[in-house]
């Protein structure tokens, strides 16, 4: 990705040196944390990297049959393989399904095996898995082919779009539609009620609210339907999901197998926003970030969402230390720069005087701090009224900060929002908003150069400064219960003033504590690089 | 004209009485004459004559995009038209904690949360929170009131648990984002739970809001009021000291709303 000029904003180095080493002292004992810990749908994802899928006829899936069998009997403190593993050795089934389908009734005896036994279960494990682990390296290198073949967006920022009907075979003909009118991203927005689904449902689905369920065939049925887009149109078109809420590892192994190219994976998000204990996010978020970078697959974070539930002004710098902070937990799970699309949106109040120019300070910090990560820019929503012709207007200038500062990502912003679900009409007009934009402005970079001191260097100075302080008393943050600062900080409401304590939110019953011999084979293989 | 406009109106775009108005929208056939025709027809049918096509554009293969100015050759008249007056007064933020002090001599005790599938805390954060909407505080900002906001995705039980563990005066339900009528399923199931879990009389005020919610619709939903979009935070307090705190023949507004 090409870095637009240098020095546009004259940043002081040893502060933003400073902030990083803040993001990663507040970071590492989270991720220490993450460590010693598992989840059920670690648990989970690992038996479907080995293959198992599938569902009973209560759409209940046979990975949540065997984890919950497995744990009601030896527990998870050792990982959830070593057990299968060496019942299926012992010859309770022939095969992981059926093993699954026994366990469901309570017909299998698990037991922990030791020595020999111990060994030979966790090899044959470590066999299983990594046969998925190698269908993500297939799928990648099928990616890099396609991309090869087809050809990457010709412009930068990749135009991305948004399809929601709720219905898989609804939603193709849009993308579809999308992508032929412009889209170089498609996103498919899931179901609101899915984050909160301790399990990922089954099948094709035409049953969503606001969104489509993620599911392993629709995203299979999607990116076939992308393949045939990108012949047609001469450009690779990627496909989004999400990998939060409490299946996160689960949805990051499929998107993985399926070829997803961007996920949705913020490492706050589900805490903040929807109420998902502490651990069990940071638990999760680790090993689907570890699957994301083995997979090539572009992480989107999501900063926009401090804006929009607090002023853009006043919380500037909670997007900067969010960026921080998932940049840290990005890089140490194995991710590099490519792969991350750091969010920031397009929030300000419109009536602010010189809300735009402060919008481009805050948008330049992002690029100037991340200069090599692509970008995810995000467009208003809080201050869309209703009043479609002034909507209009806002999303011009938002797509003029995209094309002005050089981001990565470009969400198409709807007039509509707010009104309802994009028509046909609001997308090919928003579409065509962010070509003229693109057209008359997008060379701007060259000639954009805030001046020396301005407003727009002395407030991007200013909110990266709030950052480093906020990160400062993040670290210096405690409680009562020794936890690491930044869980401590995050209890006492230090975001977004919602306070989430590490002993609540969805989830938690989920969270186990690793014994000594915990064996996780898909861990060992992703964090080797391993391919048997 | 000059005064107020008599009971007849157009629509007004640069001449009195000229009935101008703009309309956009979408036909499922090719670019092409027919197209702009079949588009004159809808407009005429709607009563815009005559109508003028000042922006047609191909949407892919299939669809085409229309402008349309026209003329409409309806009146409205202004004594058929039906509004609901707001029927309490707009309090400050000093006059409503006076009048929780001085009437309720307790806190007001406020439960709010979106429930069903509905992700989107925008609406209960923009009424709850300090920091409010439109320039003016959320609730908590009220020193007479106490708020407890549980957020996205809360089951009903959930909610209604809640509400009686800290015996709330009012419980405030909101509904962004929804599809298919959810909006109307969640809370019609929301207010039969209430009902249930409460005996007759001691219901919490229930109050829901959203951009979806017709005005008006709250005694079809089984709730006592209705908030749409741009509701702002001192309406719906000042609705709920006028719901609540007013006085009437019972003593505690707890064992007097319904």
């Amino acid at each position: 990705m090409s870095s637009p000029v240098p020095h546009l904003l004259h940043l002081d180095a040893t502060t933003v040196r400073r902030a990083r080493t803040l993001s990663r002292r507040a970071g590492k004992p989270v991720v220490d944390l993450a460590k010693s810990h598992t989840t059920v749908s670690v648990e989970r994802a690992t038996l479907r990297l080995a293959g198992l899928s599938g569902a009973d006829h209560d759409n209940v899936p046979w990975v949540n049959h065997l984890v919950d069998a497995v744990r009601g009997s030896v527990g998870l403190d050792q990982g959830a393989t070593t057990p299968v593993w060496d019942a299926l050795r012992r010859g309770e089934a022939p095969d992981l399904l059926t093993l699954a389908q026994k366990a469901s009734s309570g017909g299998v005896a698990f037991r922990l095996p030791d020595g020999r036994e111990r060994a030979a279960a966790r090899r044959a494990a470590r066999t299983a898995v990594a046969a998925g682990i190698r269908t993500i390296d297939r799928q990648r290198a099928a990616r890099e082919r396609l991309v090869r073949r087809h050809g990457d967006p010709q412009q930068k920022p990749w135009i991305y779009l948004i399809v929601a009907t709720g219905d898989i075979h609804e939603d193709i003909p849009q993308a579809q539609q999308a992508a032929r009118e412009g889209a170089d991203v498609i996103a498919v927005i899931r179901s609101t009620g899915q984050s909160l689904l301790d399990f990922v449902p089954e099948g094709a689905t035409r049953e969503g609210y606001a969104g489509t369920y993620a599911t392993q065939e629709n995203f299979r049925l999607m990116r076939a339907a992308l393949d045939e887009s990108s012949k047609e149109l001469g450009r690779y078109v990627r496909l989004t999901n999400y990998a939060s809420g409490l299946c996160m590892p689960e949805i990051a192994v499929l998107a993985g197998l399926e070829r997803l190219d961007m996920m949705l994976n913020d490492s706050m998000y589900g805490i903040l926003f929807r109420d998902i204990n502490p651990i069990r996010t940071f638990v999760d978020q680790r090993f689907s970030r570890q699957v994301h970078a083995r997979a090539g697959i572009i992480i989107n974070t999501g900063e926009d969402n401090y804006l929009t539930t607090a002023d853009a002004v006043e919380a500037a710098h909670t997007v900067t230390v969010s960026q921080l902070l998932n940049e840290y937990f990005a890089k140490e799970a194995g991710l590099e720069d490519w792969q991350l699309g750091l969010g920031h949106a397009f929030e300000i109040n419109p009536d602010l005087p010189d809300s735009f120019r402060l919008e481009l300070a805050h948008a330049l910090l992002a690029r100037q701090l991340f200069p090599d990560a692509p970008l995810k820019w995000m467009p208003p929503t809080k201050h869309m009224t209703g009043d479609v012709f002034r909507g209009y207007l806002l999303d011009g200038f938002f797509n003029l900060v995209g094309a002005m500062t050089g981001q990565g990502i470009l969400l198409v912003g709807m007039m509509t929002e707010a009104v309802v679900t994009p028509w046909l009409s609001d997308r090919d007009l928003a579409l065509q908003n962010v070509r003229y934009v693109m057209n008359a402005a997008g060379g701007l970079p060259e000639d954009f150069h805030p001046p020396r001191d301005g407003v727009i260097q002395t407030r991007a100075r200013h909110v990266l400064g709030e950052a480093v302080e906020l990160l400062e008393r993040i670290v210096h943050d405690a409680d009562a219960a020794g936890d690491p600062p930044l869980l401590a900080a995050i209890a006492d409401g230090t975001f977004g003033s919602m306070k989430r304590p590490p002993t609540k939110g969805k989830g938690l019953d989920g969270v186990v504590r690793k014994a000594e011999g915990y064996d996780n084979p898909a861990t060992t293989l992703l964090e080797e690089g391993a391919r048997r | 004209m000059t005064g107020s406009p008599g009971p007849l109106v157009r629509p007004y775009g640069d001449t009195t009485g000229d009935g101008m108005v703009q309309l956009s929208f979408t036909l499922p056939v090719p670019h092409d004459k027919r197209a702009e025709g079949a588009a004159l027809q809808l407009a005429a049918r709607m009563g815009m004559e005559p109508a003028l096509l000042v922006h047609a554009k191909a949407m892919g293969p299939d669809f085409t995009f229309f402008v349309v100015y026209g003329s409409v050759t309806h009146l409205v008249d202004l004594r058929e038209v039906q509004v609901l007056e707001r029927e309490f007064p707009l309090l400050s933020s000093k006059e409503i904690n006076a009048a929780i002090k001085a009437r309720l001599r307790r806190k007001l005790v406020v439960v709010g949360a979106c429930i069903g599938t509905d992700a989107h805390t925008v609406g209960i954060d923009a009424i709850l929170n300090i920091k409010g909407f439109a320039g003016e505080k959320g609730l908590e900002y009220h020193r007479e009131m106490t708020v407890v906001n549980l957020g996205a995705q809360v089951l009903v039980p959930e909610l209604v648990n809640t509400a009686r563990e800290v015996r709330a005066d009012a419980v405030l339900v909101s509904q962004v984002v929804t599809q298919r009528d959810a909006h109307i399923h969640n809370t019609t199931a929301m207010s039969a739970a209430f009902r249930e879990a409460f005996p007759a009389g001691q219901v919490p005020l229930l109050v829901v809001g959203g951009p979806r919610f017709e005005e008006g619709s709250a005694a079809a939903l089984g709730v006592d009021r209705v908030f749409g979009r741009g509701t702002t935070p001192g309406e719906v307090a000042s609705y709920l000291v006028h719901a609540l705190v007013t006085p009437r023949t019972h003593p505690d507004p707890r064992g007097s709303q319904r």
